[in-house]
């Protein structure tokens, strides 16, 4: 070995500083396309077809209300109907049971043409505030529901605490009620660290009502779940959100009793409001997009594994063919 | 200035053998005088500290240089104007300014945090460079220079110390430390001997003299020099200004004004040589020295695939701008018809976000908003990414031991890290010859003496056609049946070669073997006295001066040209040592036989009669010890032999013969003769001549010429010489080589037409067979017509050159154009210089002689933007500087010569041969790596961005983000920067051998298939794809119904952190399939990424509940974690946005495959080692059709034997029959 000059400009040499690293240098030749293709096909498919069965086991009911609870002297005018104090907002709803569903039986409000994702509206709520009854005055990202007219903290603040909906449900089969659990609806985190155990709503919804629900000023925040759940806000101007969940199972055909309490004003907007009751399985609720796609897909990747074979059978190209190189097929000069 | 005009300029005024023959024309004087009396604008008063103070002292600049771009406080003002002035990071500038306003859509950290890295990154560069610049600076400045500090003491001072008027003494082999004026030297003359290696690049040493009849006394060498104390002279001297070659003043002292001229002044940076130590007065300092004046900024150089990418970065821009509009409308819209009836939203409170009574506003104002919002199209990280890019690819080719030379010890250096990639893009290289091609060295390697072709060893040129004949014969077994015989031979010389390969470097300048005048067994010869004559001749007839090593005691020449210097080590070998040269007489030691000591002799010079390029030849009349006069001379053969005596043409036909073959074989020639002459023949002529010398008036020159003209005839031939101009290392070979990988060759030189007409032929450049197009205007011409005769001229000859090529189109004929500085003039002027391109394109080889520094620089520019081709220059002196700068790659020979050209190159090498590697590996890398990048970088934004969009249109246009604002923090300074890093660096899609083996691979570059706008839009248009696939799959997946068992449902920041997991396996696996060469690091990052991207979730989620803003509190495990349709959007989103990429890229494969393709999967299967037959075939059909170079040379030289052995057949079969 030559012993190394301190004053060489010599490099050193490293496997690295000669770009020699090993290296795995995969070809993409028709054999591993088949077979990838294959794979995916292979793959997809059957998990396409078992998400189709799990979502086809969902039984979900869907009800919109929010036309047919309004009393027939009132089409006109929806919204001088929901925001009279006077007027009794309760309707009954009628439901069948198509299949047997197993508890836990979910209850969701479904919304749509609600923009829960609106930048001013995501925007307005405070979560110090939330979490900590001494930040009850940083109201400052609430706007522009922040303080009372006479400059009190509003707790819970913000328009998304002051949007809270509030129609309420009420089920019953052959005049049994069903109990809904309200419990649970919320994620335990958010329970546990985002809203106060000791934080407890002032000031909120005083004035005329033009906003959604009410809070109980005696419970905590932290108990409050259906504002938890409602804090949480959507994705989309369509979107469903958890009410309440029923621990006994439905049979089938029976026929469900809604008791809806219809107060939260959907009309002005022209939203639609729905009732869901859903049980799940392991992708939660009903949704063949999943499984449909699979299974697109799958059979998507089978028929070009097809085609690559049917060319590899009909046209094949030996791997390193030197004639495929260009200046094979057109020579130069 | 011309490198040839310094020559010129050195060798009238004040050669040393010269100096007593020739006086200074007389007029100089009158001239001086009457500038005086306009008066110089520059006057020093020399070695006064302290001046009257009537006469306030002129203020002149310190010798303190800075090369630094900033100062300490100018540092970040600048630097920070630059960085925002691309357009980009001032988009970014404002944006990160906005975040602060309620305008932005998401929080300062967001925006500030990746444009504080991405410009601190770049500010840390810049500072860095600049701290080099600074030290190198320091060095320089704070180096030691002894300084009169009055009454005779010297003292040393640093050189930034030194001021204007100073008198400074520098010792031998010390840099001068500011320009000088020489007032004195160890000489008696006031001679001295400086080398302006860093200047000009020249390694000869150049003469320098001193006032001549300003008489100072001379001093012996000890620091005291008691004279200075009052010598106090004035000087009036022109304005500092750049030229080299150029200076005028006058000194005034003790009431004589004397002239000056560039011959007394020393200027910065050049060395002492020869000479004890010399006295010289400061002129200039710092700035104002010449070579300070002559360091310009090189211009910043930005590669094609830049620009390219600016421009899609405006398009880019333009998208932006366009979703930003739809977006801003879309909102007004909004505000305007729906958010009236959005009570939730409060709308009849006014806000900062809409006024609903004004939605024209709010819409312009969201227009701000969706301009940040969408600005992750633009990918702020890409300039700086590419930046880290290219350092490190920067560093691989500084790194390479390949492009390292053992010899100089000279590693390749990549000066600007800016065109790595343009190096790949490559179309035509314009080449300096001298140091470049040639080592500017000679080696003396045959002769003919009576006729006689003595010297067995090849030239470079035999050598390498041999060999390619060799190896084209083991694999092409049809073509070597016809060249069987005729190959023999030169396998014949190949072998002899190797035989003593290890001996060729013994002897600078000597490659001489033959047995039969080495060793003095020439005395046995034949024609002995012939040969004797023929040595004499060498060791006599020269101008240069001996130099003993005091180390080994041995001798070498200082000699004007480097043929002179291959002439006297060729003597010296030959046992003629020349080793005393003194104001008229030359000592030659000759050693007649083995066992004789040798004697030394004396020949007294009585004449000598310069070489000129307009005369081109030398000759010195001498008298030997005997009494006899003889005349040497020594020409070009032409010359020469037109001057021959009818008794002297004895050897004329066979020394015809030898020098024909000398040609073909790349050598340079000259031959040599003699004349005895009478004493009154003699003195007869000498007493005209004499006369002439010392008349003034504007014909003596043209009378000293007729004069030698008569004396140099009725010469008789003894020999010629056949020198070769030592072409560097491997340089045919690398011409091939870039010849074969489609490049083309231009040669501009300095040099003399009949001298790159040779060098033309010992690279392969030209050969015999093509047809020589030269461009040339007669002198006579030059002189009397008019300009637009000129013109015409020229252009008629280059239209009739034109008209030739395209008549023998068909018949694969070869042409070289060979024009000369001076028609080039005229050919470069505006409405000439496209026909003359025209011309230059058509031919396969271009050589353009005699140019200036300037016109090199013109002709570049003339090839840049008239074919609008990239091109490349490489040199290695100061003259090559224009050329370096102005060309799109500057590449500079770090070897033996200065640093000039190295210092305005944006790339270094050591040898021309590394250009090969260089280019066609280094190149061809870098341009692949540096498109895929770009590629994927836009892809990959373009991807994020656009989901953002998807996303604004559901919630009205309002401006908020599904993802959290750390995620995009990340994503372009973190998440997806190490894959494409990786990339950047490391992707190869062949291997350096099959690179090299493979030169047609090379054209995929100047083709630029790799980052064509079918290709970008193709990426753009995946990035879409994947975007809309993204978002479109994840919300219907999560949306509306509950994600998973529990019930819940998602809200936005579930959903935001779903299809961000997606983005990242998408443009993760984009990469990956992107992607030929994996080595761990890629791999590494690809997977590191995806993982880091779940653990940054997982742990921000996490912290405590204020840091993550709670949007993803607790998310990973709580909420996604378990929900498996997390995992099943991911895998199905992921596979379905590469669904297309992988189909192309199958298909392309399969069915379409490009050269690289084919290659890597003959690598795979080891073809190259199971097949070699098909392998070589392929390697030599990967060419480009090619005039130029050996390939082109043997292919030439086959179809020539080929013909040959034909006619040999059939007249066999003629005789036979």
């Amino acid at each position: 070995m030559e012993k190394k000059n301190k004053n060489s400009k010599k490099p050193t040499y490293s496997k690295f500083s000669q770009q020699e690293l090993p290296a795995w240098k995969p070809i993409l030749s028709p054999g591993w396309v088949i077979a990838t293709f294959l794979t995916i096909g292979a793959v997809f498919i059957p998990i396409g077809l078992l998400a189709l069965a799990a979502s086809d086991s969902v039984v979900e009911i869907i009800d919109r209300y929010d036309d047919g609870c309004v009393p027939d002297d009132f089409s006109k005018n929806a919204q001088s109907f929901i925001q009279n104090p006077n007027t009794k907002k309760t309707c009954i709803r009628t439901l069948k049971v198509p299949k047997k569903m197993v508890a836990p039986i979910f209850v969701y409000y479904e919304l749509e043409n609600f923009y829960q994702n609106h930048r001013r509206y995501v925007k307005s709520r405070s979560d110090k505030q939330l979490r900590d009854p001494d930040d009850e005055d940083e109201t400052k990202s609430c706007y522009p529901e922040a303080n009372t007219a006479d400059d009190k903290p509003i707790v819970p603040c913000g328009l998304i605490a002051w949007s809270l909906f509030n129609d309420t449900y009420k089920l019953s089969t052959k005049n049994k009620a069903i109990t809904i659990d309200k419990k649970g609806i919320a994620w335990k985190s958010d329970i546990k660290a985002k809203f106060g155990s000791d934080v407890y709503p002032k000031n909120f919804q005083k004035g005329k009502l033009i906003g959604g629900a009410k809070l109980d000023e005696k419970k905590p925040l932290s108990e409050q779940e259906d504002l938890i759940v409602w804090m949480r806000t959507a994705a989309l101007p369509r979107f469903r959100k958890l009410y309440g969940k029923i621990n006994t199972d439905i049979e089938a055909h029976e026929t469900i009793k809604v008791e809806v309490e219809n107060n939260y004003n959907t009309y002005k907007f022209s939203g639609r409001k729905k009732l869901v009751l859903s049980t799940t399985t392991w992708i939660g609720g009903k949704n063949d997009f999943v499984g449909v796609v699979y299974v697109s897909l799958g059979a998507i990747c089978i028929f070009m594994a097809v085609n690559f074979i049917l060319l590899y059978v009909f046209r094949p190209r030996r791997l390193g063919d030197p004639s495929y190189l260009s200046w094979n097929r057109n020579p130069i000069g | 200035m011309a490198r040839g005009g310094i020559r010129e300029k050195l060798r009238r005024s004040s050669l040393y053998t010269l100096a007593n023959i020739r006086t200074k024309p007389s007029y100089r004087k009158e001239e001086a005088a009457s500038e005086e009396l306009s008066g110089y604008p520059r006057v020093i008063f020399v070695n006064q500290q302290t001046v009257s103070d009537d006469t306030p002292p002129p203020i002149f600049c310190t010798n303190y240089v800075s090369t630094t771009k900033y100062t300490l406080f100018n540092f970040l003002p600048i630097a920070l104007f630059e960085q925002f002035n691309r357009v980009a990071n001032f988009y970014f500038l404002v944006a990160a300014g906005l975040t602060f306003t309620d305008y932005a859509p998401f929080d300062w950290p967001s925006q500030v945090v990746p444009l504080a890295l991405v410009v601190g990154f770049s500010l840390a560069k810049e500072l860095y460079e600049d701290l080099q610049r600074h030290w190198q600076d320091m060095t320089a400045n704070c180096q030691k220079a002894t300084v009169h500090v009055g009454n005779g003491v010297f003292e040393s001072k640093q050189w930034r110390d030194v001021c204007v008027g100073d008198i400074v003494k520098v010792k031998k082999d010390e840099f001068f430390p500011a320009d000088l004026l020489l007032l004195q030297s160890s000489y008696e003359d006031g001679m001295s001997y400086v080398e302006t290696m860093n200047l000009d690049g020249e390694t000869n040493l150049k003469v320098k003299r001193a006032l001549q009849n300003m008489s100072l006394p001379v001093v012996a060498d000890d620091d005291k020099a008691v004279h200075f104390s009052d010598f106090r002279p004035t000087i009036r001297c022109e304005n500092p200004n750049s030229n080299l070659y150029t200076f005028t003043g006058n000194l005034e002292y003790n009431g004589h004004i004397h002239p000056l001229d560039p011959a007394q002044l020393l200027l910065r940076d050049s060395k002492l040589r020869n000479t004890e130590y010399i006295y010289g007065v400061v002129v200039f300092t710092g700035n104002d020295t010449k070579v300070m004046q002559n360091t310009t900024q090189s211009p910043s150089k930005r590669s094609k695939i830049e620009l390219q990418m600016d421009k899609i970065i405006y398009l880019l821009f333009g998208l932006l701008i366009f979703i930003s509009i739809v977006s801003a409308s879309g909102f007004g819209y909004v505000v305007r018809n729906l958010v009236p009836l959005w009570w939730y939203l409060m709308p009849e409170v006014p806000g900062e976000d809409f006024d609903i009574n004004n939605f024209f506003v709010s819409g312009l104002r969201h227009l701000v908003t969706a301009l940040m919002l969408y600005g992750y199209l633009v990918p702020i990280s890409l300039y700086v990414s590419i930046e880290a890019v290219k350092i490190l690819q920067a560093r691989f080719i500084n790194n390479d031991l390949h492009l390292y030379d053992e010899v100089t010890g000279v590693p390749a250096n990549a000066r600007t890290s800016n065109l790595n990639e343009q190096l790949g893009q490559v179309d035509t290289i314009l080449s300096d010859k001298t140091g470049t091609l040639t080592c500017n060295q000679m080696d003396f390697l045959k002769c003919s003496i009576a006729g006689c072709p003595y010297g067995k060893r090849p030239s470079e040129v035999e050598l390498a056609a041999a060999k390619q004949l060799k190896a084209l014969d083991t694999h092409d077994e049809e073509a070597s049946i016809g060249s069987l015989s005729d190959t023999t031979s030169l396998e014949a010389i190949t072998i002899t070669d190797d035989g003593n390969a290890n001996k060729s470097q013994a002897i600078k300048g000597f490659s001489f073997q033959d047995d039969r005048l080495q060793n003095a067994k020439w005395l046995k010869e034949p024609n002995a006295d012939v040969i004797l004559l023929f040595f004499r001749i060498l060791a006599v007839c020269h101008t240069a001066i001996p130099e003993i090593s005091e180390k080994t005691g041995e001798l070498t020449y200082e000699a004007e040209s480097p043929d002179e210097g291959a002439f006297l080590v060729a003597a010296r070998e030959f046992g003629f040592h020349f080793i005393k040269r003194t104001q008229n007489s030359v000592v030659v030691r000759e050693r007649l036989s083995m066992d004789q000591e040798p004697v030394e002799k004396e020949y007294n010079i009585l004449t000598l009669l310069d070489f000129t390029s307009k005369r081109k030849r030398m000759s010195v009349i001498i008298r030997d010890e005997s009494g006899q006069i003889l005349m040497f001379c020594k020409g070009a053969d032409t010359i020469i032999f037109d001057r021959l005596a009818d008794t002297g043409k004895q050897y004329l036909e066979a020394t015809t013969k030898n020098l024909n073959d000398y040609g073909e074989a790349g050598l340079r020639t000259l031959a040599l003769a003699y004349k005895k002459l009478e004493e009154n023949e003699y003195s007869d002529w000498y007493e005209k001549f004499h006369k002439a010398q010392i008349a003034s008036g504007s014909n003596r020159e043209e009378l000293l010429e007729e004069l030698s003209d008569v004396m140099e005839r009725g010469l008789t031939l003894v020999g010629a010489t056949a020198v070769e101009d030592k072409l560097q290392k491997g340089v045919p070979e690398c011409i091939d080589r870039l010849a074969l990988a489609g490049l083309k060759i231009w040669v501009l030189t300095g040099d003399k037409m009949e001298t790159a007409i040779n060098i033309g032929f010992s690279c392969s450049l030209l050969r015999q067979g093509m047809t020589q197009i030269c461009i040339v205007v007669s002198a006579e011409m030059l002189a009397e017509a008019a300009k637009h005769v000129i013109k015409e001229n020229i252009l008629s000859q280059i239209t009739t050159a034109i008209q030739t090529i395209e008549d023998k189109k068909e018949t694969r004929a070869a042409f070289a154009l060979i024009i000369d500085g001076k028609t080039l003039t005229y050919a470069l002027e505006d409405d000439m210089k496209f026909q003359f391109l025209n011309l230059a394109v058509n031919c396969a080889s271009v050589i353009c002689c005699r140019v200036s520094p300037k016109q090199k620089a013109l002709v570049v520019r003339l090839v840049k933007e008239g074919t609008g081709r990239t091109t490349l220059g490489i040199g290695d002196g100061a003259n090559d500087v224009g050329m370096i700068k102005e060309a799109d790659i500057g590449i500079g020979i770090s070897g033996v010569e200065g640093m000039q050209a190295v210092m305005a190159s944006d790339f270094s090498i050591a040898q021309f041969r590394f250009l090969e590697r260089l280019l066609i590996v280094h190149g061809h890398w870098c341009y692949k790596r540096i498109s895929k990048m770009i590629c994927y970088f836009f892809y990959k934004n373009i991807t994020l961005a656009l989901t953002l969009f998807y996303f604004e249109a559901e919630t009205g246009f309002s401006g908020q983000m599904h993802y959290d604002d750390w995620y995009m923090l990340l994503y372009n300074v973190f998440l997806t920067s190490c894959p494409v890093l990786a990339l950047g660096v490391l992707e190869k899609d062949i291997c350096a051998e099959f690179c090299l083996q493979f030169p047609a691979l090379y054209q995929q570059g100047p083709k630029n298939l790799f980052f064509d706008w079918y290709r970008i839009i193709g990426w753009l248009a995946n990035g879409v794809y994947a975007s809309f696939v993204i978002y479109i799959v994840n919300l219907r997946i999560f949306s509306p119904e509950s994600f998973r068992k529990e019930g819940q449902t998602a809200d936005m920041y579930v959903i935001g952190t779903a299809m961000f997991t997606s983005i990242i396996w998408v443009v993760n696996v984009q990469i990956f399939l992107v992607s030929h060469y994996l080595t761990q690091v890629q791999l590494h990052t690809i997977w590191g990424s995806i993982v880091v991207w779940y653990l940054i979730v997982y742990i921000y989620g996490m912290t405590p509940v204020d840091w993550s803003a709670g949007n993803i509190y607790h998310q990973l495990p709580e909420v996604l974690g378990p929900a498996y349709k997390f995992y099943l959007s991911t895998i199905f989103v992921t596979i379905l946005c590469n669904m297309p990429y992988l189909i192309h890229i199958s298909y392309q494969r399969c069915y379409n495959p490009e050269d690289h393709h084919v290659l890597q999967e003959m690598k795979n299967m080891k073809k190259d080692v199971t097949d070699t037959k098909m392998w070589k075939r392929e390697q030599v059909k990967a060419t480009q059709d090619t005039e130029i170079g050996l390939s082109a040379r043997v292919d030439a030289k086959m179809r020539l034997m080929k013909g040959r052995t034909t006619r040999k057949y059939s007249s066999l079969a003629y005789s036979s029959s």
